[in-house]
């Protein structure tokens, strides 16, 4: 039986990738700020399929509060076949330029606190020496952009740190996945306007589940995100610097 | 699936500002002006729709709450779509005892329409397998309601188009099923009286009825088609057909309908005469069999961009022969034809909703390609023959019946408005009602 571990259970594309497994039989822990949600997703997942479902609530921007949650999933669980760190925000990037309070803030939040909950469970997989430790880190942190910079950069710090863990964890039969979706429907992104490129959260979450079974490295979702960002990161920053993107 | 603030029929066009609900235990938003529940838009033409107001999205509710699989009790929220009960109850032996013909509607959507199906003889109507549901008002009262617990708010909000509050969830008695196959029969008749015939013949061996009408052909053929009758399969029927793998869609709106005179009238004719027999057996799989249209994703656009109207009245017993034979006269004169033309017989279940559709009669639906005025003035006509015979047209598929005649169909509608929340409109109930 699979064992799941969902950090974010609450957001669209964790919520759909934990129906996913419910689907398969998996066993779930889940974590996310509103106990009210978690015990609605609980139910939900038990009708879905899943054998069991528990959670605990965890403001992620409390870093010394991780070790007690993860411990308790570790417990719960016994081994973690799969962990997916899919919590994060959408910050105002105006905002953020006008107050280097939220700047940090929201960093702490995309970046900051993934990786510290990163650090901590990649200490875990490396002694149970198998399982996917999976990110969800963004087309964004390829390369900053002047519409969304600072969510860019916690997410660059994301995808650098799975670079670097994949490497170190890969070696002890640990694979580290790093997950970059382009744009999904989800209530983060209520206020676009979407177009063709949109993608909704349940074939983000089919991919996902595909790209954690097949042991993949980096997965950008939907895959034309890949050709897409191989132009944006390439074009020279002579150019870049005068166009708008 | 569906366009955003769209209804099925894509006409009337509507402006409208739409949230989403994901969490039933919020409050509902506050917003300037009226909000109405909005599903998956499968309502045909605007009840589903709320021009200048606010469409309150609730496929975001999508939760299941509890399943009982020795009961068939399922609770859930009120936005998941048949399709997903389907997928998880259907392996487990269980089935929606009414479905409608598309299986993209959510559970909320389906008691406000309080919808009906082909077993509709049998079992009634949606609203009579609702347990309980839930009633979210914009003063931020909750109300459980049953036919036993608050049986008046209950008899409102089945069949109430969503105007009496937000419905969050709902408890559902499924029924037990064998396997996903239904064994069916289609049998071929050559005008009206031999559908009224078959009705009585055949429906008491059989819990699915329904017939398909070629309403080109005139005179001696006038009301000729195909009568199909189905009941689920026993677990291992003698025949197992692969389960359907069709991804057909329509990619885009063509700039004119696909649907005309010509193309109508090679359809009904080829479609009369698709089997040989006069009586042919097949065992199929349910999707296929209760859902054939939902194997073309936005089959809806084939109308082009000016959508398309649908038609459903029910005609009483005593006025159905006579007053079915009129209407479809005045449709073969039209030439306007309709590429689906379904009659089935109602049963005699009194439904459970204040506006509830289903009553005893034999019921027709049409579509037409919106060709403007003509077209409502063909439906005024229609309208004219279902009035004087004392029956009623179906609110979830109308974009066009006058405010009298909706009142004169629906008694009930003024003890009706009494339970409508003060925040809550459609464009439908304005253009009925005030």
């Amino acid at each position: 039986m699979l064992r799941i571990l969902i950090v974010g259970a609450s957001s669209a594309i964790a919520e759909a990738t934990a129906r996913c497994y419910a689907a398969r039989g998996a066993r779930l822990f889940l974590i996310a700020r509103q106990s009210q949600r978690l015990e609605d997703m609980a139910s939900d997942l038990k009708v879905r399929g899943a054998a069991d479902v528990a959670f605990a609530t965890l403001d992620v921007n409390q870093l010394d509060a991780h070790g007690d949650v993860l411990s308790q999933a570790w417990t719960w669980l016994g081994e973690v076949d799969a962990m997916l760190v899919a919590h994060g925000t959408l910050p105002d990037q105006n905002a953020c330029e006008a107050s280097a309070e939220l700047a940090v803030k929201e960093f702490n939040t995309n970046g900051t606190s993934t990786i510290a909950l990163m650090t901590l469970a990649a200490n875990r997989f490396e002694a149970q020496r198998h399982g996917t430790l999976a990110v969800i880190s963004s087309v964004a942190g390829d390369r900053g952009r002047q519409s969304n910079y600072l969510y860019g950069s916690a997410k660059a710090a994301v995808t650098a740190f799975a670079s670097g863990l994949r490497q170190r964890l890969t070696k002890v039969g640990v694979n580290v996945l790093t997950i970059k979706p382009g744009f999904v429907d989800t209530p983060m992104t209520r206020d676009f306007k979407k177009s063709a490129l949109w993608a909704k959260p349940e074939s983000i979450a089919r991919s996902i589940v595909r790209a954690v079974d097949r042991g993949r490295s980096v997965v950008y979702l939907p895959w034309f995100w890949l050709p897409i960002m191989l132009i944006i990161r390439h074009v020279p920053e002579f150019v870049f610097k005068r166009i708008k993107l | 699936m569906s366009s955003v603030g769209q209804s099925w029929g894509r006409y009337p066009v509507a402006a409208q500002t739409i949230i989403d609900i994901t969490d039933r235990h919020r409050p509902l938003p506050t917003v300037n002006g009226v909000v109405l529940p909005y599903g998956n838009g499968r309502s045909y033409g605007d009840s589903c729709l709320n021009d200048g107001g606010t469409l309150l999205r609730a496929r975001g509710m999508d939760r299941y709450i509890r399943f009982d699989p020795f009961t068939g009790q399922l609770e859930c929220e009120a936005g998941l779509l048949l399709s997903d009960i389907l997928d998880l109850v259907v392996p487990q032996g269980w089935f929606p005892p009414v479905t409608p013909g598309t299986r993209f509607v959510t559970v909320g959507g389906a008691i406000a329409n309080d919808v009906h199906g082909k077993n509709h003889h049998v079992t009634g109507t949606f609203g009579q397998h609702v347990l309980n549901l839930e009633l979210l008002r914009s003063d931020g009262s909750r109300m459980v309601c049953s036919p036993e617990l608050h049986p008046d708010w209950f008899a409102a909000t089945v069949g109430g188009l969503g105007l009496t509050g937000l419905i969050t969830r709902a408890t559902l008695q499924l029924r037990r099923i064998a396997g996903p196959w239904m064994s069916c029969e289609t049998r071929r008749f050559r005008n009206l009286d031999g559908f009224f015939h078959l009705s009585e013949s055949v429906a008491a061996r059989h819990e699915y009825t329904v017939a398909w009408v070629d309403c080109v052909s005139t005179g001696d053929g006038l009301g000729r088609g195909l009568f199909t009758c189905a009941n689920h399969a026993p677990a291992s029927p003698d025949v197992k057909p692969g389960a359907p793998n069709r991804h057909l869609s329509m990619p885009f709106t063509p700039p004119v309908s696909l649907i005309n005179p010509l193309s109508l009238r090679a359809f009904n004719s080829l479609y009369f005469h698709r089997q040989r027999e006069d009586i042919a057996h097949a065992t199929t799989h349910y999707v296929p069999y209760f859902y054939p249209l939902d194997g073309v994703g936005n089959w809806n656009r084939i109308y082009g961009p000016h959508g398309f109207m649908q038609y459903q009245c029910v005609v009483p017993p005593t006025a159905a022969q006579e007053g079915i034979k009129q209407l479809l006269e005045v449709v073969a004169r039209g030439g306007d034809g309709s590429f689906l033309a379904v009659l089935k017989q109602f049963g005699n279940q009194p439904s459970p909703g204040m506006l509830s559709f289903p009553r005893p009669g034999t019921t027709l639906a049409l579509d037409f390609p919106n060709q403007g005025e003509r077209t409502l003035r063909l439906l005024d006509k229609l309208d004219d023959i279902v009035a004087a015979a004392g029956g009623a047209v179906y609110p979830a598929k109308d974009a066009r019946m006058n405010g009298q005649r909706f009142r004169q169909y629906f008694p009930a509608w003024e003890a009706f408005s009494h339970f409508i929340d003060p925040r809550f409109s459609s464009s439908f109930w304005r253009r009925v009602a005030e």
